[in-house]
């Protein structure tokens, strides 16, 4: 199934998958202006003008970044991936789900957003309760989720069409990605979708007086943690498959490939406890045994470190490189298409690191809600992932609009992944640095009475406000490439997808028995959960009534 | 499945490192006592924290030589004993509840980090062997007044 120059991508796919990903980079914008502002509040640089609060924006950020931006870019990308390579255009079910899903998703963030200005939710993108939001906050983002999985169904039809009219055949290894990440999504955000309307929507519209507060808060988390891996496997998607393409060369072993985004789906919803240790109503040993399954599920990481550099040093040699490091030379650091996801890579080395800090169960207290937790996701999410995605819109944007990536582009979108990755630097740097001395996350200007510890935190803010400025540069810069992206000349761009290598050996078919590791992920979660559950459910804590502290 | 032989050796030596952290901080916590702070179902009605014992009368209470426990409630925008002093070297058992949404509870430079739930009462177990003035503060996004909400905590 070659793309030729006359074929290209075909056009009714080609306005889905951009209609995604102008969405979520304009939601991008949007919260990144937020970033900025709330940078430049938090180092004392400015005060915001009368009547925006900075929890307002905090919950806009949080909002269009977390949850808007990447689920937009992610079902975008998936969804051209599998016309791409499940048969040349999507099946028109699949492509009708994915406008119902993306309208569903648009009237969510609409309301969202509409209700967050009206701060009429200033509850931070996690809506603890009994903090208490607009009923139209909740039923907005059961809107999102619910789009979601609409699109996710489109994706499952597509998938299963090809395995019909390919009987005995291995599927796509994207397509397999994309259908794994997407039972990934669907199994977490029951969770969510259980605190949000069996919880949240009867509460806040005053139908029931109280709400239990533990119980949501470990729903929410249930969800929250495999939403991290919900942004990160469509980044390891184009690491396995994309980039080998790029670079000359070939996936390292599919078998593998599978095999580890099977583990992220054994092992990265079980493990909700690692953001809850700090927390009442949960014992030690039900906390201890969910560090040791979020402890496994860094075991596929290591994997893909292990495959994506296989594959670089493989295809340096292929061309000819020399010595132990020689192929690292050769790979193709003045291409974008390269260059951004392979910074992103490196950016998830201390970010991964960092990450096993926070899950090692009594050391979370020297960490949790200070300034470190939001330096870690900002160099897991916002660089790694958020690199990823922009080194993927440079060949998505022209290969799916039969444009090209003119050289001048190239350049531009390399200046802009550096500005990212220095601006990186200096937040997330000083946010780590800070928070280990102890300055909280999610807290506007203060030093606390001039208290001497608060005093000393205040030169790492300011730093923070410049990585800010510097953030939103490389933002103003990707918006501009962007839109240049789409005026650039006519032509044939590829969309890459590497081969698998044969010295790898064949794939063993259970990897694709879904029921298989659906059943087994189950398992491992009624495990993980239940009897803690059943303790909250059968002793519960009397509940909270509403408040509205803003 | 091929598993390549050099791959075997990286998987090897980084699941071993993940075991070798695991058992740390295992033994930390069941042999040490290093526990995260916690304290299995001791529900309290939030509606109700203020005619609660012992939650109606915030304090620090001694209970042995140099031992204390401290019964404290944190509220919209503020907590309660608002001061308190502690001679050096005591060990302070802290019980914290919340009469209205959820806290934190942070005094940074030492162990103490907690997350102050409504309708549970946390605990936490601290020995402060340095003097000085300790900032308490709110950890977690609690409202509009939020980055006002601490205090210090003076040991003497």
């Amino acid at each position: 199934m070659t793309q030729t120059a006359e074929q290209g991508f075909d056009r009714k796919d080609s306005r889905l998958v951009l209609a995604h990903i102008l969405f979520a980079f304009a939601s991008l914008l949007l919260g990144g202006f937020a970033g900025l502002l709330q940078g430049m509040v938090r180092g004392g640089v400015i005060t915001l003008p009368a009547g925006i609060g900075y929890y307002q924006l905090l919950t806009a950020h949080g909002v269009l970044m977390a949850l808007v931006f990447t689920t937009y870019f992610i079902i975008g990308f998936l969804y051209s991936g599998l016309s791409k390579t499940c048969g040349g255009k999507l099946l028109p079910a699949a492509s009708k789900l994915g406008w119902i899903g993306f309208i569903l998703m648009a009237v969510g963030t609409v309301i969202a957003t509409i209700v967050i200005l009206l701060n009429q939710a200033t509850v931070l993108y996690t809506f603890y309760a009994p903090m208490k939001a607009s009923p139209w906050f909740y039923i907005a983002l059961a809107l999102v989720v619910v789009g979601s999985w609409v699109s996710g169904f489109g994706m499952f039809y597509q998938y299963r069409s090809w395995r019909k009219s390919n009987p005995g055949k291995l599927s796509p290894l994207f397509a397999f990605m994309a259908v794994g990440t997407m039972i990934l999504w669907l199994i977490a955000t029951l969770g969510v979708a259980a605190t949000v309307l069996v919880q949240f929507i009867p509460w806040s519209f005053g139908w029931v007086d109280t709400i239990d507060v533990m119980v949501s808060r470990t729903l929410f988390w249930y969800f929250g943690h495999p939403l991290v891996y919900f942004w990160l496997l469509p980044a390891y998607a184009c690491w396995y498959v994309i980039i080998p393409k790029i670079i000359g060369g070939k996936v390292f072993s599919d078998a593998l490939a599978r095999l580890a985004f099977i583990l992220f789906l054994l092992f990265s919803i079980p493990v909700g406890f690692h953001h809850q240790l700090m927390e009442p109503g949960i014992s030690p040993v039900w906390k201890y045994i969910q560090v040791i399954l979020t402890f496994m599920v860094i075991v596929p990481s290591l994997m893909t470190a292990f495959s994506i550099f296989g594959t670089f040093e493989t295809a340096g040699r292929a061309k000819g490189a020399k010595g132990l490091f020689g192929w690292f030379k050769m790979l193709p650091w003045k291409d974008v298409r390269f260059f951004a996801p392979m910074l992103g890579m490196l950016a998830f080395i201390p970010g991964g690191a960092g990450g096993i800090i926070n899950a090692s169960h009594q050391l979370n207290g020297a960490i949790h809600n200070t300034l470190w937790v939001t330096g870690h996701f900002h160099l897991t999410v916002a660089t790694t992932v958020a690199l990823t995605f922009f080194g993927i819109s440079y060949w998505l944007i022209p290969a799916i609009t039969n444009r090209v990536l003119t050289p001048k582009l190239n350049r531009l979108g390399i200046i802009q992944t550096i500005i990212w990755a220095v601006g990186m630097l200096f937040m997330s740097g000083s946010m780590h640095t800070v928070g280990l001395f102890g300055s909280p996350r999610r807290t506007a200007y203060t030093t606390y009475q001039d208290h001497p510890d608060a005093v000393l935190w205040m030169p790492y803010h300011v730093a923070m406000a410049v990585g800010g400025v510097i953030l939103f540069i490389s933002l103003l810069l990707l918006a501009y490439n962007v839109v240049a992206l789409l005026r650039s000349p006519k032509g044939y761009t590829e969309y890459p997808i590497a081969e698998a290598s044969e010295e790898a050996g064949t794939t063993p078919r259970i990897l694709e028995r879904w029921g298989v590791w659906i059943g087994i992920a189950v398992a491992l979660i009624l495990f993980a959960y239940t009897i803690p559950f059943l303790d909250m459910l059968n002793d519960p804590t009397p509940g909270s009534k509403p408040w509205v502290t803003w | 499945m091929h598993l390549h032989r050099l791959e075997k050796i990286w998987l090897v030596f980084g699941i071993s490192m993940l075991v070798v952290f695991l058992c740390v901080i295992g033994v930390a916590a069941f042999a040490l006592g290093m526990q995260p702070p916690s304290g299995h179902s001791h529900s309290i009605d939030p509606q109700k924290v203020n005619e609660t014992p012992p939650f109606d009368n915030p304090r620090l209470e001694q209970i042995g030589e140099n031992e204390y426990n401290a019964y404290m409630v944190a509220y919209v925008f503020g907590y309660s004993p608002a001061k308190m002093e502690i001679p050096l070297g005591a060990t302070v058992h802290f019980q914290i509840t919340s009469s209205d949404v959820v806290h934190g509870f942070e005094i940074p430079g030492t162990n103490v980090n907690l997350m102050v739930v409504p309708g549970e009462v946390n605990h936490y177990t601290h020995t402060f062997t340095e003097p000085g003035e300790f900032l308490l503060l709110c950890n977690e996004y609690c409202g509009a007044g939020h980055e006002y909400m601490a205090t210090t905590i003076t040991v003497k």
